[in-house]
């Protein structure tokens, strides 16, 4: 048998799955279940000394939330992955296993609004400092960089505004730093963007939102891109020292290019503990499935609403990257050329009365606080997602008080834009 | 011979091929790599033998230890060495003297000598290097899936009952190479810093 590489769509609905061994169930089961029996003594200790692949609690592995994990794994290129119970949770076990009290990381100011709290106050107490940096200014990224800095966070699309981040350009400061530099795809997904391509080498995720993408279950997944190398000089002691935990085991040394993702298993979730549910995970599964459909109708609704909005005489800016004549429209042409996504911003000439009267008149678009649901969706950061911030870093986050911003589903575009219409006329 | 990627196709073709394997530097300290691969390796039905002059007189799971690959009584199929890559060449320059000649030296993760490689497929030996053979055997078999590892493998048939000592499923179609090409690359270009 030649090797031969399947296209996306077809790892999208097989890769990590097979049809079950007891039961020949071709859809993935459900296993809810807290625990798993084992063979015997030897073979228990053998799983709890890391000596044998195998579940022992769901808060460590589970084979439904496994399936998930290779599934978004092989998607993203990765060697590897970990599923949490929330993109929140994926990012502090993420940054758990690379800095100690006192150490620096690096994260570009453009980020979901939630992010931006977690790295500036949570983490605070853990002794985690963020250092800012501009994504439009790669300069900033170098000159934030430290003995100390142990990090670079960037956003492949940027929540809100849509931006889409040059990955290369700051992937050659991570690497000149000699750190890894860690990509949250959550608004492109692998089906737009594979962060790995372009020099990641951890890729995050709220898989609540496109993954997903139908606004049921919350959830987060880390990948390993098996490309960096922890033990090199000794910064990474979670992965290049002997853990205790486990009588000395070196965890590069032991799992190779999948350290990382081992290493957020064994000594994260474990200890943290944020699993994920397994009836979630299928529900994610179960949504992967039809991301490459999802993904083009998506992309296709919000550049025919972004070019329509742009023509509207009450509406003052449109930024969406899929836009010819936007800031990042060569940007997306590079790293996103099916799409620039589907959550995008945009402001009204009369200003923040405008827009809290655009989102309460809107009668097919509901207002809450998430992106990529089936449904169309809108939102004015600035008294929502990004109120904690001050008006200055609400600006300097593309969240300035005028601006509304609108997570596009896969609804008939005709009715999308009829909704609109009658909202900005009332 | 490409070692920075191997396909799937040649590496399965080693681990179904080969029964008998030597592991040189094997340790019976139940932390190290080594003593894990062995274990595994043992419990999916392979003849192990321990070589580490270290530890004769011992036994490694119910098999004794030998001080060097000329003190095995048996013909064996496989060398796997677990040892730095400088110490590799010396252990590839012994395994030659066998008679019969093992058909493949594996080299365990981490350790690369291609110096070594190609004296070995001079003599018409398969090469493995820088991979773990319990890793690969757990990804093609997609028992390492378990763990939320890329086995890089799909399969539409119903999954084998996951029980000690099961043998390498066969029938699964291989993703290999792309798709984790970015690994593949940084360990070349770690090799070539090295």
């Amino acid at each position: 048998m030649t090797d031969r590489l399947p296209g996306f769509s077809t790892l999208a609905v097989h890769a990590g799955a097979q049809p079950d061994p007891t039961t020949g169930a071709r859809a993935t089961p459900i296993y809810q279940t807290t625990s798993f029996v084992f063979n015997d003594a030897d073979h228990a200790a053998s799983l709890f000394g890391l000596q044998a692949f195998g579940n022992i609690y769901t808060r460590i592995t589970n084979p439904t939330t496994s399936v998930l994990e290779e599934r978004v794994a092989a998607l993203e290129g990765g060697t590897a992955a970990l599923a949490t119970a929330s993109g929140h949770a994926a990012q502090v076990v993420v940054f758990q296993m690379l800095l100690q009290p006192g150490d620096e990381f690096i994260a570009a100011r453009k980020l979901y609004g939630g992010s931006i709290n977690q790295f500036t106050h949570a983490f605070k107490s853990f002794g985690w400092n963020v250092v800012w940096a501009d994504p439009d200014d790669i300069g900033s990224f170098e000159r934030a960089v430290t003995p100390r800095t142990k990090a670079i966070f960037i956003e492949s699309i940027a929540n809100p505004g849509g931006s889409v981040t040059d990955i290369e350009a700051i992937s050659a400061v991570a690497r000149n730093a000699g750190v890894p530099l860690i990509v949250d795809n959550t608004l492109a997904t692998p089906y737009l963007i594979r962060p790995i391509d372009h020099g990641a080498d951890v890729v995050v995720h709220s898989l609540t939102k496109f993954l997903g993408g139908h606004g049921n279950s919350l959830g987060g997944i880390i990948v390993d891109a098996g490309t960096f190398d922890w033990s090199k000089d000794n910064k990474y002691p979670m992965l290049s020292e002997p853990r205790p935990e486990y009588h000395g085991i070196k965890i590069q040394e032991t799992f190779g290019n999948f350290a990382f993702a081992i290493a957020c298993r064994v000594l994260g979730l474990r200890d943290l503990g944020p699993a994920l549910s397994p009836f979630n995970a299928f529900l994610i599964l179960t949504g992967i499935e039809t991301l490459p459909l999802r993904m083009q109708k998506h992309c296709e609704n919000a550049k025919a609403i972004a070019e329509w909005l742009s023509a509207h005489p009450a509406v003052a800016s449109v930024n969406y990257a899929g836009l010819s004549g936007d800031k990042y429209n060569n940007v997306a042409r590079k790293y996103a050329p099916k799409g620039a996504g589907a959550v995008f911003t945009f402001t009204l000439k009369d200003g923040y009365d405008a827009g809290v009267n655009l989102v309460s008149n809107l009668k097919l678009f509901s207002h809450l606080a998430n992106v990529g649901d089936t449904r169309s969706l809108v939102i004015h950061p600035a008294s929502t997602t990004h109120s904690q911030l001050d008006d200055a870093a609400k600006i300097k986050s593309g969240a300035a008080p005028d601006v509304v911003r609108l997570s596009i589903g896969i609804e008939d575009k005709e009715d999308l834009i009829a909704d609109l219409e009658q909202a900005l006329s009332v | 011979m490409n070692h920075d990627a191997y396909s799937d196709t040649y590496i399965r073709e080693i681990l179904n091929g080969v029964k008998s394997i030597a592991m040189v530097g094997a340790s019976p300290v139940n932390v190290r790599p080594s003593y894990f691969a062995f274990k595994y390796l043992a419990q999916r039905g392979y003849d192990m033998i321990p070589v580490n002059p270290g530890h004769v007189g011992k036994s490694l799971l119910g098999k004794p230890f030998v001080a060097s690959l000329l003190d095995i009584d048996r013909p064996i199929d496989m060398v796997e060495i677990f040892r730095n890559s400088s110490h590799i060449m010396p252990v590839v320059d012994e395994a030659l003297k066998l008679m019969p000649l093992p058909k493949v030296i594996w080299m365990q993760l981490g350790g690369r000598d291609d110096a070594a490689a190609a004296k070995a497929e001079a003599a018409g030996l398969k090469v493995v290097m820088n991979r773990c053979p319990k890793i690969e055997y757990g990804r093609l078999s997609s028992e390492i899936s378990w763990m939320g590892v890329n086995s890089r493998t799909l399969s539409s048939k119903r999954a084998p009952m996951p029980v000690q000592g099961m043998r390498l499923s066969l029938n699964r179609m291989s993703v290999s190479g792309g798709e984790t090409n970015a690994s593949d690359r940084a360990a070349k270009n770690r090799n070539d810093l090295a």
